[in-house]
């Protein structure tokens, strides 16, 4: 009697066919295409710009800007696991069974009518040659199981039976893997930091929010240095950090690009780095109507009397990229000059034009002559409590598709048939659970050394 | 003597290989195929020491890095893991005759290397980014991977040349049994695959170490990875769903596509992490 199918039932069915497997497949391997075409994570104007309101809404309906992490791509993944898990079970008490058989059997029919049996007559008596052959069988593969027939016996050995288990190992990796993701999307976070030469901080904001996170000690940056090739590409980037607890400087350490450091749980890379603001320069200030002129290091909010006390210079701040009637001149210091007729106003000294300020014309001009480049160091900081589990799911995929692909459960059979003549015929075949061409090239170079026997 | 010199009369080598197993196909010459084989073996040596030489003029240069660098040497580097597998291949399975769609693909490969005029030989200093050990492990298996689905591509194209009818005049009649193709495009997407999942985990691991993250859905993890799902596609249908024959070498197609276009297409038509080959 055939049992009605209820519904859990067939929604188990559902679950552990291989069809859906391969749909899940298909639909991951497309859809995963979209987020390598459409920009992700971009700023709203930009989607506009390239594909118009209408499609906007679409994307920001369907999150396509952040597709790898929008729900219906996370459904599919989980779809995926569902699917293995569900099929593993289905199948695993099954090849439970195979594993451990309890007792090895084996039927003699079956080694016989194989295609890649090998069929030789040896002029060797029987006894001699079985002797001879167990000790091969035994040496090559196994334990040899004997069972005697009319007119001999057969031999059979195997090997490989745990390697069935192979493939549940690579799905139980996947699962890890996720689960690892999981794990690190809901304890970790992936946060920037950029820190000038001298500054210190405890608080690093995430990648996607900007929200700010605090750290259990303080990072100083104490030094960034790059290198170049003589070919002007970089060669390194290195910042010296110290981290500072309670206080108290903890130790201190250079991390480069590919070497990181690793500290209770939180790991911070080299991920760029800039120029920051100097603090100070050197000027040199001109009278031009005397030929006067003095040089004085001056820090950000200081101030100087100019030649002769006809006035005041101070030095206001500095300027990353300095807009000059639409153009970028880069760098510069800018201040304020009080002359002594109560006259004010503000100038800007562009680092690479030292002869901006000569072209106003005016009783003084004013020169940048040297200062201090300083750096601020890009850094990412992570943490991600779940990496061990992909870690391990990273082994046991390795090691479970190498033991599903490349090793298998052989069977070896050798059957000895006295003759008439004293002579021995024998027959000698095998199967495996896979790399059936494999096997039978096996059986060819066994059949071989046999009949050198 | 110096690699570049080496390298492109490595490329003459693999031309000659082609020649000769297309005239031993064509004429049905067995002795050619013979021909071609120690051809290739000869320019497997070419292209090895080529590479090797690189790697010490690398040194001289004082940048010293393994020539894993760009696409000039990636392209390289594939045409030496593709000719090595199928010397492996033919001297295991004794088929001389497949050699006729697998030498012309090494030839293209490093021909393309040679001689288009945007390529650059020049050897460069390295980015920060590249200098770990994983530079190494992460080239060589991706690239093993690669070099066995090209072979598994080559054969699969087979399917769509054979006559069904084995009585055929066609000198396509000749090629091997059909289980012999399908067995070899089995071994072959089986090896790719395995050598496919070790190079991505070693590309995470490696990011991990370098930006923190072993997964950022950069557009060369992203293509990886369809790839990665299109051969496991492949495996399911072949051993769980029992297809085979032309199906299922459509399917190999199609991942050499997603091969070439995580290889290629990323590089040339995506922006992300990975533009240096």
């Amino acid at each position: 009697m055939k049992k009605k199918e209820t519904i859990p039932d067939q929604i188990w069915m559902f679950f552990c066919s291989v069809k859906l497997t391969v749909y899940t497949l298909v639909l991951l391997a497309a859809t995963s295409i979209i987020g390598t075409v459409v920009l992700q994570n971009g700023p709203p104007q930009q989607y506009i710009a390239l594909y118009g309101k209408g499609f906007y809404n679409l994307i920001k309906v369907l999150k396509i800007d952040d597709m790898y992490h929008a729900w219906w791509f996370l459904l599919l993944l989980l779809l995926l696991c569902i699917n293995i898990v569900v099929c593993s079970i289905e199948r695993i008490s099954l090849t439970w069974k195979i594993i451990f058989p309890g007792k090895i059997r084996f039927n003699p029919d079956r080694f016989r009518r194989l295609k890649n049996g090998e069929i030789f007559t040896q002029k060797k008596d029987f006894q001699t040659l079985s002797s001879e052959y167990k000790v091969f069988l035994t040496q090559k593969v196994g334990k040899v199981l004997e069972e005697k027939t009319d007119r001999g016996c057969v031999f059979y050995a195997e090997k490989g039976r745990w390697t069935r288990i192979g493939v549940y190992v690579v799905h139980l990796s996947i699962i890890l893997m996720v689960l690892g993701a999981l794990v690190g999307s809901l304890f970790g976070f992936k946060a920037n930091l950029q820190l000038d030469e001298g500054a210190t901080t405890d608080i690093v904001y995430t990648a996607k929010t900007r929200a700010p996170i605090k750290l259990d000690f303080s990072i100083k940056c104490n030094e960034f240095e790059v290198k170049f090739y003589d070919t002007g590409a970089p060669d390194d980037y290195r910042s010296n950090l110290t981290i500072i607890e309670d206080g108290k400087e903890s130790f201190t350490e250079n991390i480069r690009v590919n070497h990181p450091l690793r500290y209770k749980g939180i790991n911070i890379f080299q991920a760029s780095y800039g120029t920051a603001a100097p603090d100070s320069a050197l000027f040199e200030i001109l009278e031009n109507t005397t030929g006067e002129s003095i040089k004085i290091t001056l820090r950000i909010g200081e101030e100087v009397k100019l030649p002769n006390d006809q006035g005041v210079f101070m030095l206001e701040g500095f300027l990353p990229h300095f807009k000059f009637r639409d153009h970028d001149l880069g760098e510069a210091f800018f201040g304020k000059v009080f002359l002594s007729d109560k006259q004010s106003f503000q100038i800007a000294l562009p680092t690479k034009f030292p002869t901006f300020d000569k072209m106003r014309k005016g009783q003084f001009s004013f020169v940048v002559k040297e200062f201090d480049q300083k750096y601020y160091t890009g850094l990412q900081v992570t943490k991600d409590p779940g990496v061990w589990y992909v870690y391990v799911g990273f082994i046991l995929m390795i090691i479970g598709c190498w033991v599903t692909f490349f090793i298998s459960h052989q069977s070896y059979f050798i059957e000895m048939e006295k003759t008439d003549q004293n002579t021995t015929k024998v027959l000698v075949s095998g199967k495996a659970n896979r790399n059936n061409q494999g096997m039978t090239l096996k059986i060819k170079k066994f059949a071989t050394i046999l009949k050198g026997k | 003597m110096n690699s570049s010199l080496i390298l492109s009369s490595t490329t003459f080598i693999y031309a000659l290989a082609s020649v000769f197993y297309i005239g031993s196909f064509s004429f049905k010459k067995h002795m050619l195929a013979t021909a071609g084989f120690w051809v290739i073996v000869l320019g497997v040596v070419g292209n090895t020491t080529g590479i090797i030489l690189r790697w010490v003029e690398s040194y001289q240069m004082g940048y010293g890095h393994a020539p894993f660098s760009n696409m000039y040497e990636s392209l390289v580097f594939f045409a030496w893991t593709a000719a090595v597998l199928y010397i492996f291949v033919e001297l295991k399975y004794r088929e001389s005759i497949i050699g006729v769609f697998v030498s012309p693909l090494i030839f293209l490969v490093i021909a393309y290397a040679s001689f288009d005029p945007s390529m650059s030989s020049k050897i460069n200093p390295l980015i920060p980014a590249l200098k770990s050990n994983w530079l190494i492990a992460h080239v060589i298996t991706c690239f093993l991977g690669y070099a066995g689905f090209a072979l598994a591509f080559a054969f699969s194209l087979i399917y769509f040349v054979k006559p069904k009818d084995p009585n055929s005049n066609s000198v396509f009649a000749k090629l091997p049994s059909w289980e012999i193709i399908d067995e070899l495009t089995y071994q072959m997407i089986v090896f790719g695959f395995l050598f496919l999942t070790i190079g991505i985990i070693t590309g995470a691991v490696w990011a991990n170490s370098a930006w923190g993250t072993y997964w950022s859905w950069d557009p060369k993890e992203t293509w990886s990875l369809i790839t990665w799902f299109v051969y496991a596609i492949f495996l399911h249908l072949r051993m769980m769903k029992g297809w085979h024959g032309k199906n299922l070498a459509f399917v190999s197609i199609i991942g050499f596509i997603a091969v070439l276009f995580t290889y290629f297409g990323v590089n040339y038509l995506l922006a992300g992490l990975h533009s240096y080959g």
